[in-house]
């Protein structure tokens, strides 16, 4: 018996007397309830509303997907039965498995899989583009959905299988036929687990409870594909903000699963041998060094080079997540390491010693006039403050004046939008990652995309990196798609479309006594036991 | 009296009209945008400019405010533009762990801290009051959450004796309810007993000094009844002034404490809402602590004419 249980047992006989009626009940016996710090707060829930991680994380407990991506990024069937295409890839048909419900007791029917895609269309960039080759979506009977194309569209499956956000879950028809730029008011789904609503404080926990009638796939749980299985009964998610407080409630039991341990407090938690620690993500995280194409300094592609042939990789990954060389890796690369379709072409600015010299000679030839950097640097997110301090030292280590605007991650999103000059509301740089889940194809890597106004923040413009985004689409194999990522990162890192700072991992920790934590682009619940 | 308190509830509406003027302008002012952090880093420019408008947080300022403020007229805070719950119903789920938290830092604050400065001034001078003034001038200086995570590592940790994180509902019991905020009471008391001991010191020594305290020595009265009945409730106005300041120390500190014992309080609610720009809430949180400070103010005013009937409003 711990020393806590004896001072508690003492004050409670104690204080029960004088209580009385206020005294502690009984908890259930046999519940069993894992206890989970996730990675931010979930302030909302709704998955196509809001296209944060976190709120992507938990959905994927309360909704279920028609594919699910394993390990291997390969979209497996997931509430879908079969399916069909034409030989002219035109036409698809869904059939879903039998048995599926939602959580209100209703069965799971085509035409909620209808109305459920159709929001997403509306939000995610795969179903933006599906959405304007479509001609008609529609419930042939209450298992069967068909889906007719004016082109071929080969990643369908992977459209709706993706991790990256939005994700298309499927939502009772009366909850999708939501405005997809408004929050939907009820979290009904027909995934593993229900969540608990009325126990829902947003900022501080939210909770789940296993769903009875949740009809697993027969087979065994692989990331998002294969057997949704639970083991327990209801899962809490418990928000920290502070790190030092999550580490110390992991190591005195009160949480049993830790998202995102910072890399400072993991030495700590590997002492302890009543917690395991081990990379969270196989797919890592790469770190971008925003730049602004629109406005000078950096609407030069010299200076844009000059940058990039000084820039250190390990100078910023020992910034972000320490001297730990498990870590991270330099990548010459915007997508993901250990991914199918890698590829360093192009990427040689980045490789070998770093060359301060060329670097001021590409300066002076873009004709550098001294005009300060607006660097944009997020002071309450730990990688982007530590990747800032970095990039106002290179700056000025090759010639260029450095205006640092220390600010908040809020005022950072809201700033980088503005496409004024940097000494009128604008900026120069910024500092983000991209999950490396985003970034195994151009799918969800909306950071590579060079589009010009249409492009993300920065907007460069290249018609040769969209020539080949548009090529990626079109690839009928995967020696085809290996062959236009090549080309396509050969074509961004000329363009200098933005600046990987380099790729890295992250921890997760948890208690000994749970089993079954697996490595992944989010946390998975499933196959999860408590002992 | 009664004429009294009217006039001052009178005096709350231009003071909470211009609190409300002055939050809403200073947010409308704020660089960050609501929209792009509920569209997340995914999101197009477009997608968050048809959110940004969903929102209604295109439309006038003046429009804007009018509305705000005739939907406050009729008790309606708005609603939070993240989570679609209505304002009063996060604040009134975070409403038990702030105040649980700021009565128990209260009560041990009283406790602790006004016998140390009463004992403080009797042995003036003394190595005892030097301890207790050094102990002062300590909680003053190390902030609230080193103190907080140092409890939580010996207590929680090392001890193993109290949880480190978290809040139960006194509904719960009153000793697991309790169990969660006495490591967090005692971080956020530690300025609040500074600041008591070292006031009641100062106005314990004033009333020592006086004629009647001598007389009451001389009449044989025993040392706790000249100290603790006597000399205390004359000494009682500066000290409940004090502790009526302190609430606004209290409120602020909560914050802090909130976040380092994971208690899910108004203090990290307006945390949270002040870091992803979620108007309404901030706006309702800082009208309705507002209105507290003031009835505090209130209250105080009110306790002056008990203890000492010479204050007549």
């Amino acid at each position: 018996m711990d020393r806590r249980t004896v001072v508690k047992g003492l004050a409670a006989t104690g204080l029960a007397a004088a209580a009385g009626p206020l005294a502690r009940p009984a908890t259930a016996q046999g519940v069993k309830v894992l206890k989970f710090v996730p990675q931010a707060n979930l302030a909302n829930f709704d998955p196509v509303w809001g296209t944060q991680y976190v709120v992507r994380n938990a959905s994927q407990l309360v909704w279920d997907t028609l594919y699910g991506l394993d390990s291997k990024l390969q979209p497996k069937r997931q509430m879908v039965e079969s399916e069909e295409t034409t030989d002219d890839g035109l036409t698809w048909t869904f059939k879903l498995r039998d048995g599926l419900k939602f959580h209100d007791g209703e069965k799971v029917l085509a035409k909620d899989v209808v109305a459920s895609i159709t929001r997403w269309t509306n939000r995610d960039s795969m179903g933006l583009m599906l959405k304007a080759i479509q001609k008609e979506l529609t419930a042939v009977d209450d298992r069967t959905v068909k889906w007719v194309l004016s082109k071929p569209y080969p990643k369908v499956t992977y459209a709706l299988a993706k991790v990256g956000t939005p994700c298309c879950f499927i939502m009772p028809e009366r909850l999708a036929k939501t405005d997809p730029f408004k929050q939907i008011d009820e979290y009904v789904g027909s995934g593993p687990m229900r969540f608990v609503r009325g126990d829902w404080k947003p900022g501080a926990l939210a909770a789940f409870e296993k769903f009875k009638d949740y009809v697993p796939r027969n087979e065994p749980g692989e990331w998002w594909a294969g057997g949704k299985v639970m083991h327990v009964d209801r899962i809490e998610w418990v928000i920290m903000p502070d790190p030092a407080t999550a580490s110390a409630a992991l190591q005195s039991g009160e949480i049993d699963w830790w998202e995102t341990p910072v890399p400072d407090l993991v030495p700590v938690l590997k002492r302890n041998r009543n917690i395991k620690v081990d990379i969270a993500d196989p797919l890592g995280n790469i770190g971008a060094f925003r730049l602004n194409h629109m406005h000078p300094p950096f609407n030069d592609v010299k200076a844009r080079r000059a940058v990039q042939a000084a820039l250190s990789q390990e100078d910023y990954m020992r910034a972000v997540v320490g001297s730990d060389t498990n870590l991270w890796k330099p990548i010459p690369s915007f997508f993901t390491p250990g991914t199918p379709l890698y590829s360093e072409s192009g990427g040689e600015p980045l490789k070998g010693k770093r060359d301060y010299d060329l670097a001021k000679k590409l300066l002076a030839e873009a004709g550098y006039s001294g005009l300060p950097v607006t660097c944009l640097v997020a002071q309450d997110q730990a990688p982007l403050k530590a990747m800032g301090e970095i990039t106002a030292d290179l700056l000025k280590k090759i010639g260029m004046n450095v205006d640092f605007v220390a600010t908040d991650w809020g005022t950072v999103g809201q700033r980088r939008a503005s496409k004024s000059p940097p000494g009128q509301g604008g900026w120069g740089m910024f500092h983000t990652w991209h999950a490396g889940a985003d970034c195994v194809n151009p799918a969800s890597h909306i950071a590579v995309r060079a589009s010009g106004d249409k492009a993300w923040f920065g907007w460069p413009d290249s018609p040769e990196v969209e020539k080949e985004v548009a090529a990626w689409y079109e690839a009928k194999s995967l020696e085809e798609e290996k062959a236009v990522i090549a080309r396509l990162n050969k074509a961004a890192m000329d363009h200098v479309v933005f600046i990987p700072t380099g790729f890295y991992y992250g921890y997760q920790a948890w208690r000994s006594n749970i089993e079954g934590i697996a490595n992944g682009p989010l946390p998975w619940f499933w196959g999860v036991k408590k002992a | 009296m009664l004429g009294y308190l009217l006039r001052r509830v009178l005096a709350t509406i231009p003071v909470m009209a211009i609190v409300g003027l002055f939050v809403f302008s200073l947010l409308y002012i704020a660089p960050g945008d609501p929209a792009a952090v509920i569209a997340g880093d995914q999101a197009s420019p477009e997608d968050i400019e048809k959110i940004r408008r969903s929102l209604g947080l295109d439309r006038p300022f003046v429009v804007r405010f009018g509305e705000w403020s005739l939907n406050v007229l009729r008790g309606d805070l708005g609603t939070s533009m993240f989570t679609g719950l209505p304002v009063t119903e996060l604040i009134r789920q975070r409403l038990e762990p702030t105040l649980s938290l700021m009565l128990v830092t209260l009560v041990l604050a009283i406790l602790v801290a006004v016998p140390m400065g009463v004992i403080a001034a009797w042995k003036a001078g003394s190595a005892i009051d030097r301890i207790f003034m050094a102990l002062a001038v300590l909680g003053f200086s190390v902030p609230v959450f080193v103190v907080g995570y140092l409890l939580a590592y010996l207590f929680g940790l090392t001890f193993e004796l109290l949880p480190v994180q978290g809040y139960t509902p006194i509904a719960a019991g009153l000793w697991p309810w309790l169990e969660n905020l006495i490591l967090p009471a005692i971080a956020l008391g530690c300025v609040y007993i500074a600041l008591i001991a070292r006031i009641t010191r100062a106005a314990m020594l004033e009333v020592l000094q006086q004629d009647y305290i001598r007389t009451a020595r001389a009449k044989g009265l025993g040392q706790g009844g000249i100290l603790f009945v006597h000399a205390l409730k004359n000494a009682a106005v500066p000290i409940i002034t004090v502790v009526g300041i302190g609430i606004a120390l209290l409120i602020g500190g909560a914050v802090v404490t909130e976040s380092v014992f994971a208690i899910p309080g108004l203090g990290r609610l307006t945390i949270d809402a002040i870091l992803r720009r979620d108007y309404p809430v901030i706006q309702g949180i800082v009208l309705l602590f507002s209105f507290v400070y003031v009835l505090v103010n209130l209250l105080v005013d009110l306790i002056y004419t008990v203890v000492d009937p010479r204050i007549r409003y």
